[in-house]
């Protein structure tokens, strides 16, 4: 089928929000790795900051990026008049 | 799409009415064994009956849920929901290597370990945003066939099939090894029984249903694995932070472990031991350098201390030593070329304790960097690896609509979560445990877990006075990293109960895995290689016969293949990330984001990835170097693991410029493309939902 603008619209905003979320999970990954050294400097009730970002803070903020995906491309997928219905 | 007669509600009302029974049976069943322990039920019976009881109850769970309808057995029905699939998926996820060596590994590594931690953790945001919906609203049964329906033929779906079932064979014999490990050792069985008697745990699973029967029992799985791993870490947290969430407040026991490591570092009876390491690696590498003079010198010297002992009259006492010592002595320059190879292989044993806390250890700043660069190496290879994986990727085939797959990746993570942030707790509790109470105590009265742990397995844990001090020094203690989680209710002081639990959850992790795993292998086999490419006209009975004779031959060719007890298993587990990640992750993202990409650049593409992949592995890794392949030098230092580093980005440019020079896919395709990215299009015809 033919899609129109209202699609297109979709999908752009689609790619709008994987690619913040994706930067989001690429600096509490990679950039903090980097600079897991100078991070370390800093305590973090008990924890150097870089530990405590690779054993949980990171890990918690990759639940959070999934969470926040799903929510906000349920609503777009209404908006959009893209959802499947009830399904649940 | 769901028959009238079926009510997805009521489904879900059901499910969660049949675990929350389950669950509190569970716990009361452990309640149980553990009356029963205190009126003297003994050790290897407690092994038995949780061996037995949740093996039985998977076989139950199994049977009940026995199909032959195509849809049922490939895909569960598409009726699972996102809470349910999560739990399963975090079952499917969590192997043998996650339940058990995971915090071993972060025991001894520390800091550096943590890449494993967020490589198997992130890479599910790389699943959720680039693959779990579109690949759910693609809707067929497997990953070859996204391959083949994207990029059009035979020959994608073929290089799929093999790299499907690659990955996952080198995946599931890990995963059997462990399943023979942990039945041998909680009941005394041999590995070779323990493997078979795993085996037929996988096979009840999921032979007779399929994937239906392997979503329920691995959401079963789940809950004994997350009970078992969580319990004693409490337990231990509350020993040592004073609170039930040890996650939370570990902060300060990893200050108290950096303190207790300057101590050690310092101490002049640790160093002592370590300067007697040094010693003997450095007498270990001169008779490398020169095995004859050094032999030679060597025998010269006690055949001369016997002289000496006897032209002085010594004691009878002093000159029998020294007699054993000439008759001790190696009879031969090659047999004392491997007494060198072992001194000097003590000269890790001569460095002190690791600092758990810092990042990137290294002597220098350039061994520094190079730390940092495997880190990272570690994080991209299994990140892209989770995210290219078939038989998780396979598991958001089965929920019930796109939007429920999404959120079916945040409950898989947090459920994967919950594990993953408590390894790292536990290995800092289990540290500060053996570096406040075992080091400095005396040898006749060690810790009572250490003193049993010692004389079951040495491998595990090796405990020798080299000072003859009769005090522990932490550089005489040599730990193996299962030891940690294997012998942690012990250390927290819980009754043998919580060591059955322990074991029962280490099984789950392996059987769930290793169950997924197969009717992955199986599912190549008899739905892309013989259905789609043999015989096309099959009926659906005979599809789903052929898939369960499949899965029970492939079953026990690799039951066979890991009683052989092959070696490097944990290498290959990690040598499977990074050819998934080559091979999968580039033209499935491209597949669903870019409709340009074309048949000949996923082919090239793929070929290439996997190619430079398995190519920096052949060249670096000492197991095919030793083989007789030339040896090369690491590129930036990284380790064969990481491989994925280079065959990734790889494969990606490849399908990108080959399929530039070549001409752009038929309408056909790119209706298809459209058609994924929409969760419902109104009169979308494409591709009818496949049942």
């Amino acid at each position: 089928m033919q899609l129109s603008e209202k699609h297109h619209e979709y999908w752009r905003k689609n790619l709008a929000i994987t690619g913040v979320l994706l930067l989001i999970w690429f600096i509490f990954t990679f950039v903090e790795i980097w600079f897991a050294r100078e991070l370390s400097a800093i305590t973090f009730f008990g924890w150097p900051l870089a530990f405590w970002f690779s054993a949980q803070g990171s890990l918690a903020i990759y639940v959070v990026i999934i969470g926040v995906y799903a929510w906000m491309m349920g609503k777009l997928d209404k908006e959009y008049g893209v959802d499947e219905g009830d399904l649940e | 799409m769901s028959s009238p007669a079926f009510s997805q509600a009521a489904f879900n009302r059901q499910l969660k009415k049949n675990y929350t029974w389950y669950t509190g049976g569970f716990i009361l069943f452990i309640i149980f064994l553990a009356i029963a322990e205190q009126l003297g039920m003994s050790r290897a019976w407690i092994g038995y009956w949780f061996l037995f009881a949740t093996i039985g109850l998977y076989a139950g769970i199994g049977i009940m849920s026995r199909t032959s309808e195509v849809a049922e057995y490939y895909v569960a029905g598409r009726r699972v929901p996102a809470f349910f699939n999560g739990m399963a998926t975090g079952a499917d996820w969590m192997s043998a290597a996650s339940f058990i060596g995971m915090a071993g590994t972060l025991f001894l590594a520390g800091f550096d370990g943590l890449a494993w931690v967020m490589g198997w953790t992130g890479g599910y945001c790389l699943v959720a945003l680039f693959l779990a919906p579109y690949l759910r609203k693609f809707g067929q049964f497997t990953i070859p066939d996204f391959l083949a329906e994207r990029y059009g033929g035979n020959i994608v779906r073929t290089i799929g099939i093999i790299s499907a079932i690659t990955c996952s064979f080198v995946y599931v014999v890990a995963q059997i090894y462990g399943v023979g490990l942990i039945t041998s050792r909680f009941t005394g069985l041999e590995f070779g029984v323990g493997v078979f008697v795993g085996l037929a745990g996988i096979l009840v699973c999921s032979m007779l249903g399929g994937m239906r029967a392997v979503t329920w029992t691995q959401v079963a799985q789940y809950i004994i694995l997350i009970i078992a791993y969580l319990t004693p870490v409490v337990w231990l947290g509350m020993k040592h932070t004073g609170v039930p969430v040890p996650q939370f407040a570990y902060g300060y026991t990893l200050q108290k472990v950096t303190e207790l490591e300057k101590k050690i570092t310092n101490d002049p009876k640790e160093q002592e031991v370590r300067k007697t390491f040094a010693d003997r690696a450095a007498a270990g590498r001169a008779g490398l350098a020169d095995p004859d003079k050094a032999y030679a010198e060597g025998k010269a010297r006690v055949d001369k201390s016997l002289a000496d002992l006897k032209a002085q009259n010594a004691p009878a006492a002093k000159i029998a030593e020294a007699e054993r010592a000439v008759a001790a002595y190696p009879t031969s320059v090659a047999s004392a070329r491997s007494i060198y190879q072992r001194e000097a292989g003590m000269a890790a044993r001569s460095a002190g304790p690791r600092p758990h806390a810092e990042a990137f250890v290294g002597k220098d700043e350039a061994a520094r960097n190079t730390a940092r660069w495997n880190f990272i190496g570690i994080v991209f290879c299994m990140m892209f690896g989770t995210a290219a994986l078939p038989h998780i990727l396979m598991r958001y085939y089965t929920t019930p609509s796109v939007q429920q797959a999404r959120v079916s990746v945040f409950w898989s993570l947090f459920f994967i979560f919950l594990l993953y942030f408590t390894a790292p707790t536990l290995a800092v509790l289990a540290k500060y445990d053996m570096y406040a109470n075992l080091v400095g105590s005396s040898f006749a009265s060690l810790p009572a877990w250490a003193a049993a742990w010692a004389k079951v397995d040495p491998g595990l844990l090796n405990i020798t006075d080299i000072n003859r001090d009769g005090i522990v020094q932490w550089a005489e203690v040599v730990i193996g990293g299962d030891l940690i989680v294997l012998a942690t209710p012990e250390i927290a002081g819980l009754p043998y109960v919580v060591s059955g639990l322990v074991a029962a959850g280490g099984l789950a992790a392996a059987l769930s895995t290793a169950d997924g795993l197969l009717l992955t292998i199986a599912n190549a086999l008899s739905h892309d290689l013989y259905y789609k490419m043999i015989d096309p006209h099959a009926s659906t009975t005979k599809r789903v016969t052929i898939s369960k004779v499949l899965l029970v031959v492939v079953a026990i060719i690799a039951a066979y293949v890991t009683s052989l007890k092959p070696g490097d298993i944990l290498f290959l587990v990690g040598a499977a990330f990074s050819l998934a990640a080559s091979a999968f992750f580039p033209p499935l993202v491209l597949g669903v984001f870019w409709k340009r990409a074309n048949k000949w650049g996923a082919i090239i593409g793929m070929a290439a990835g996997l190619g430079v992949c398995i190519y920096y592995m052949m060249r670096t890794y000492p197991f095919f170097t030793n083989m007789g392949v030339p040896k090369m030098d690491l590129w930036f230092g990284l380790s064969p693991v990481s491989a994925g580093m280079f065959g990734l980005p790889i494969g990606l440019l490849t399908i990108i410029i080959v399929s530039y020079l070549t001409s752009p896919p038929n309408r056909e395709v790119q209706e298809l493309v459209e058609h994924v990215r929409y969760p419902h299009l109104r009169g979308d015809t494409v591709v009818s939902e496949a049942r």
